[in-house]
């Protein structure tokens, strides 16, 4: 093990961010499923007893009769504001006296960095250009995660959990926002951060950075490995295989998107473009595991081969 | 007057005069009481009137005009729902970010004086910074990492919206809003790294448009780019850079896209991001729980 690598890693001034992301984000998951779960006790609560559910106030907070619903925001508001805005002044202060913000040599052309990184928040499309061409991971599927980001809300068409934590009415929606944004994301920052050596090479935490390690990677295409050679039966064979992907997978999301009946009531409300359009960006975002799991179990680089583009 | 006190004695003529100035004296002592009186109560003060245009006192109505009558407060509402106020709904996370954003704003005004967006200059204005302006390096380490910090708080605050399904109904629209928003201080962050012209910015921003290179239609390297008319001197990488290499024009242009064009976008979609959270009703919660029995049928067309 070589820590004082790792450790060279972690305290990289532009690094330390990150390190506060992977303890940030485990605590507001925490902090926000636990009011989830909260709410969902609540609603089962309320769910098994119609007469309390008529008078109940709804929430867990506390609540007496006669308290207004409302309070003034000058000083309720106002304060808290104040208060947050003198914590976060006082961190960004210790945090810029105590640690100085990075600055290299000169800019030079001709002294390539290696390994270049992007900065972190940039890294997970580093990392993804492992697994696709650049027109891809670069351009088409940035766009497509902020299209996807923005047409949620017309996507889903549950009226439960509007307004409140709870975990219990929105499984589908939570795995899935989960799933690409800390399964897929984060961590395609955290390997863009820690894992990432000389070369864009896979070093394990604590694996040593070798400058002159070369990997001849043998990397195979999906038809090459079936002996296809004509251009002709690699773009017919490829355009089969991700078909069938899709496919697969898009039966996959729809046995978990009607998992139960409560699920099938919300698919019900869905018009037939919602359901495409949820299934596209489903299953796009799919494409990502499964070609990490190509490249990084099977070294398989394409698998869709054309004289245009290659997936 | 003048006759009248010389017709008396002098002595008389004495008296009168100090009893005079004893008077004037007490008139200005009482004057005096009255300003330390009112320095205790400043909100009856006509200056402070005239500013925040509320007497304020400790009524209701006046605590909601202080606030309305404010055009940096009047973005709030003058009530607010009593549990939002509590910081575990929000986390405070959107009101944090755009905390940020000034903090940034300011320090990043302060760093404009001492900066020049010219290959020569930028890298020694940098170290100029960092060893001669009082508080330069200061200045540098809370513009860097309050730039960090924001895209932590926006993809937090994104993930708290998620979490309370604050994006559902009337909301949809502030939520696109707010995605646009999180790109642009991306973008706002990446546009800065290229600022103090050093090894880290160049091969970052060299690394980050050479992916422009590879944008179908538009990139002389991507799919069908080429059968466009593409080359290495008119692609959108080229447009980006003003040029076919990270130089001097690509530091100017970072340099406007960083300091004018993002921000001034990001502080328009900010005003709208703003006025939408009130017009949609306010912060969407907590609100009462619903139950699955109180789904109603979608309406149909
Ligand atoms: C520069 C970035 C942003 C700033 C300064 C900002 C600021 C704010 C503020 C101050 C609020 C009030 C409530 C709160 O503090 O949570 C708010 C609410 C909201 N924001 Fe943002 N925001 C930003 C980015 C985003 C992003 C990235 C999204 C989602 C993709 C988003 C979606 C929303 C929505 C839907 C609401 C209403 C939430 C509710 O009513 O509970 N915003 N924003």
């Amino acid at each position: 093990m070589d820590w004082v690598q790792l450790w060279e890693i972690t305290t990289l001034p532009d690094n330390v961010p990150i390190v506060l992301l992977i303890l940030v984000i485990p605590f507001y998951t925490w902090y926000g499923l636990r009011q989830a779960f909260a709410n969902d006790r609540l609603i089962d609560r309320l769910e098994a007893d119609p007469e309390m559910a008529k008078t109940h106030h709804r929430k867990t907070q506390p609540w007496k009769p006669g308290w207004a619903r409302e309070v003034q925001v000058w000083p309720y508001l106002l304060r808290m504001e104040f208060l947050v805005a003198i914590i976060v002044t006082f961190i960004l202060m210790v945090w810029s006296i105590t640690l100085d913000a990075p600055l290299e040599e000169p800019a030079n052309p001709s002294l390539t960095m290696n390994p270049a990184k992007a900065p972190w928040y940039f890294l997970g499309l580093q990392e993804m250009l492992v697994y696709f061409d650049p027109w891809m991971a670069g351009v088409v599927l940035p766009t497509l995660i902020l299209v996807g980001l923005m047409v949620i809300p017309y996507m889903d068409t549950n009226p439960l959990g509007n307004g409140y934590y709870t975990y219990k009415q929105r499984k589908f929606a939570i795995w899935a926002f989960f799933f690409g944004f800390i399964v897929l994301w984060l961590s395609m920052v955290v390997i863009g951060t820690f894992i990432r050596g000389p070369g864009w090479i896979w070093f394990w935490p604590g694996q040593t950075w070798d400058h002159n390690k070369l990997i001849f990677e043998a990397n195979r295409d999906l038809p090459d490995m079936f002996g296809i050679t004509s251009m002709l039966g690699k773009s017919l064979f490829g355009a089969a295989v991700v078909g069938l992907f899709a496919l697969v997978t898009a039966l996959g999301v729809h046995k978990l998107f009607t998992w139960n009946a409560f699920n099938r009531k919300i698919y019900n409300r869905m018009s037939l473009i919602q359901y495409v359009l949820l299934q596209f960006f489903l299953v796009t975002m799919m494409l990502l595991p499964a070609k990490m799991v190509a490249r990084l179990l099977f070294r398989i680089k394409y698998v869709w081969v054309t004289p245009w583009f290659n997936i | 007057m003048a006759d009248d006190l010389k017709e008396q004695k002098p002595a008389g003529k004495a008296t009168a005069l100090i009893g005079g100035v004893l008077k004037e004296v007490k008139g200005l002592k009482d004057k005096a009481l009255d300003d330390v009186q009112s320095l205790k109560k400043p909100q009856k003060t006509q200056l402070y009137k005239s500013i925040f245009r509320v007497t304020h006192d400790e009524k209701p109505r006046n605590r909601a005009l202080g606030i309305l009558s404010n055009v940096f407060l009047h973005l709030h509402p003058a009530k607010i729902n009593r549990d939002a106020v509590a910081y575990n709904y929000t986390w405070g996370m959107g009101g944090i970010t755009f905390y940020l954003f000034i903090v940034l704003t300011f320090t990043g005004v302060l760093l404009m004086f001492y900066y020049h967006p010219t290959k020569v200059q930028a890298f020694r204005d940098i170290l100029y910074l960092e060893h001669d302006v009082p508080f330069g390096k200061l200045l540098r380490n809370m513009h860097r990492w309050a730039a960090h910090l924001m895209i932590i708080t926006v993809w937090l605050h994104m993930f708290r919206v998620f979490l309370t399904g604050s994006y559902k109904k009337p909301r949809e629209f502030n939520w696109m809003v707010g995605v646009i928003l999180m790109l642009l201080t991306m973008l706002l962050s990446f546009t800065g790294y290229l600022l103090p012209d050093d090894q880290l910015g160049f091969w970052a921003v060299t690394v980050g448009t050479n992916m422009a290179r590879a944008t179908p239609l538009l990139g002389h390297e991507g799919p069908l780019g080429p059968e466009f008319g593409m080359t290495a001197f008119n692609d959108v990488r080229f447009a980006l850079l003003g040029g076919s290499i990270v130089d001097s024009n690509a530091l100017l242009r970072a340099y406007i896209w960083h300091c004018i064009a993002i921000p001034l976008i990001a502080g328009i979609f900010m005003a709208v991001h703003f006025w939408r959270v009130r017009k949609d009703g306010g912060i969407s919660g907590p609100a009462p729980v619903m139950l699955e029995s109180e789904i109603k049928e979608p309406r149909r067309f």
